[in-house]
């Protein structure tokens, strides 16, 4: 298990809610996030860190998107054997 | 009203969090330290393995590795540990407004009446415990009681991750029979004249004579016979109400010897304005005035007196501090260095109002002071000065030195 930072974009709104809309793989590949099902704050044993987790929807696959709110960076968990599973 | 205070304490905190960040060394025993590549690093704080193999805090990182072969050092990272001291008190504040953080990782919450809203203290204490777990990834133990100092021990009782319940019945046979160590503000020192008195449990010092404590340890001896019997009734600080700072000094040694008390006035004015101000600065008041003297046998002494009514204004300190000078020091005899000090300091925003004219007095003290400060500010220091600083231009310009500022953690430690 490991931690793959990401680049993404996001939609900030009034309010201060920071709120992911799409993300880029390192493929180049960007894809979009079809609907945040849940926002909390959560640890990742698995990345290892903490930070606003968001539960997205994309691909039509739930997915972990954190964002880490000390360093300002965004991560995903990948299983050692992700590329034949993402 | 019994009252519930929990408390919640991050265990191991600063190697919790590298490893939570460094999942391969989560099964290894680790120690943060010093930079390794230095011979003279020590062990900042270890893990739960490496304690098991007696690595201890502030040992050097060759015994650290001759205890435990398999330990892996690691840097500190501070500011992470501050990010993360803060993200444990967000979560306790959604819960009270009384945390009083004690330390970076540890805190008391005051939960009492909140058991019909909220659960009762263990119900809480689990519930902040797992949400710890999930949100932070890293472990509490949490102690529940109805005073500050079992809490504290109820949380020391069992590690990691876990919550411990010392209820006001039965506390007795809960409490006595641990040694007298565990006990808040009992040192090394303490365990020792203790010891000597034949004192090893909590409950034997519970049952030793009030006063009898007293002649061995002092005040402080007093305190603890107190917390021994379950007597601490010490308020959980509000959010943000706990100053950092315990208190705020400044001293001089004078380039010649003082005789008169009109030299010693002056002096006695620049310290107390130094200190006036700067208490102003971090919008605190004090409660009590130290003065210290020096005289030219170089014994330092020092002596306090509260104030009637909490102040920061330099007239308030100045008055005080030259009435315990004239108390307690020989005229005539010369003094080499002074200080002044303000302690029992609280947040200046909780102004009692009252009809009293000498609580006015101060109020109108503390305006006029506040005026001067800004005047300062634009114009310089030298803008507004007190006419007792021009009969002496040599005294009223020195410049007085602060004082470390005082980070004493504990109030006992302050009374000895
Ligand atoms: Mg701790």
């Amino acid at each position: 298990m490991g931690k793959k930072f990401i680049d993404v974009a996001a939609h900030f709104d009034t309010d201060g809610k920071i709120i992911p809309v799409m993300f880029w793989w390192d493929d180049g590949k960007s894809y979009r996030i079809d609907r945040v099902l849940d926002i909390r704050r959560s640890a990742s044993l698995k990345a290892g860190g903490t930070g606003i987790r968001y539960t997205c929807r994309i691909l039509g696959k739930n997915r972990y998107l954190y964002y880490d709110d000390y360093t300002t960076k965004w991560f995903v968990e990948i299983p050692d054997d992700f590329y034949s599973t993402w | 009203m019994e009252r519930t205070i929990l408390h919640c304490d991050c265990n191991n905190f600063y190697a919790s969090v590298e490893r939570l960040y460094h999942p391969e060394l989560r099964d290894r025993p680790i120690a943060v330290s010093g930079d390794p590549e230095l011979r003279h690093g020590i062990v900042l704080a270890k893990s739960n393995e490496a304690k098991k193999l007696g690595v201890k805090t502030g040992h050097p990182l060759w015994m650290a590795k001759q205890l435990c072969p398999d330990i892996v050092f690691v840097k500190p990272h501070y500011d992470l540990y501050t990010h993360f001291s803060q993200l444990a008190r967000n979560i306790y504040s959604e819960y009270t407004d009384r945390v009083e953080p004690y330390g970076q990782d540890e805190c008391w919450l005051d939960m009492t009446g909140t058991a019909k809203l909220l659960g009762d203290g263990k119900h809480i204490a689990d519930t902040i415990r797992n949400r710890i777990k999930s949100e932070l990834g890293i472990t509490i133990s949490a102690g529940v009681s109805f005073n500050k100092v079992f809490a504290k021990l109820g949380s020391d009782y069992k590690k990691p991750d876990a919550t411990t319940v010392i209820p006001f019945d039965g506390f007795r046979e809960f409490v006595w029979p641990l040694p007298v160590s565990n006990l808040i503000f009992v040192g090394g020192a303490t365990t020792k004249v203790l010891e000597r008195k034949c004192i090893r449990t909590i409950g034997e010092l519970a049952n030793t004579d009030r006063s009898t404590v007293k002649s061995w340890l002092g005040k402080c001896g007093e305190t603890l016979w107190l917390y021994a019997n379950g007597y601490d009734s010490s308020q959980v600080a509000k959010d943000g109400e706990q100053p950092t700072i315990k208190s705020i000094g400044n001293s001089t040694t004078l380039s010649r010897d003082l005789v008169g008390y009109d030299e010693i006035k002056i002096t006695l004015m620049v310290l107390s304005e130094s200190v006036a101000a700067r208490l102003r600065r971090h919008n605190m008041q004090c409660e009590t005035v130290q003065i210290g003297i020096r005289g030219t046998n170089l014994s330092w002494i020092e002596r306090q007196g509260r104030l009637p009514i909490p102040g920061c204004d330099s007239t308030t300190i100045y008055l005080k501090a030259l009435e315990l000078l004239v108390q307690n020091y020989q005229q005539g005899k010369p003094v080499r260095s002074l200080g002044v000090r303000a302690c029992n300091l609280s947040a200046r925003q909780y102004i009692q109002t009252s009809f009293m004219p000498s609580v006015h007095r101060t109020q109108r003290y503390e305006k006029i002071e506040d005026v001067i400060d800004k005047l300062r500010f634009r114009f310089g220091n030298k803008i507004v000065q007190r006419g007792i600083m021009l009969s002496d231009t040599g005294l009223s310009t020195l410049d007085p030195q602060a004082d470390h500022p005082n980070l004493i953690l504990s109030s006992v430690h302050t009374q000895r």
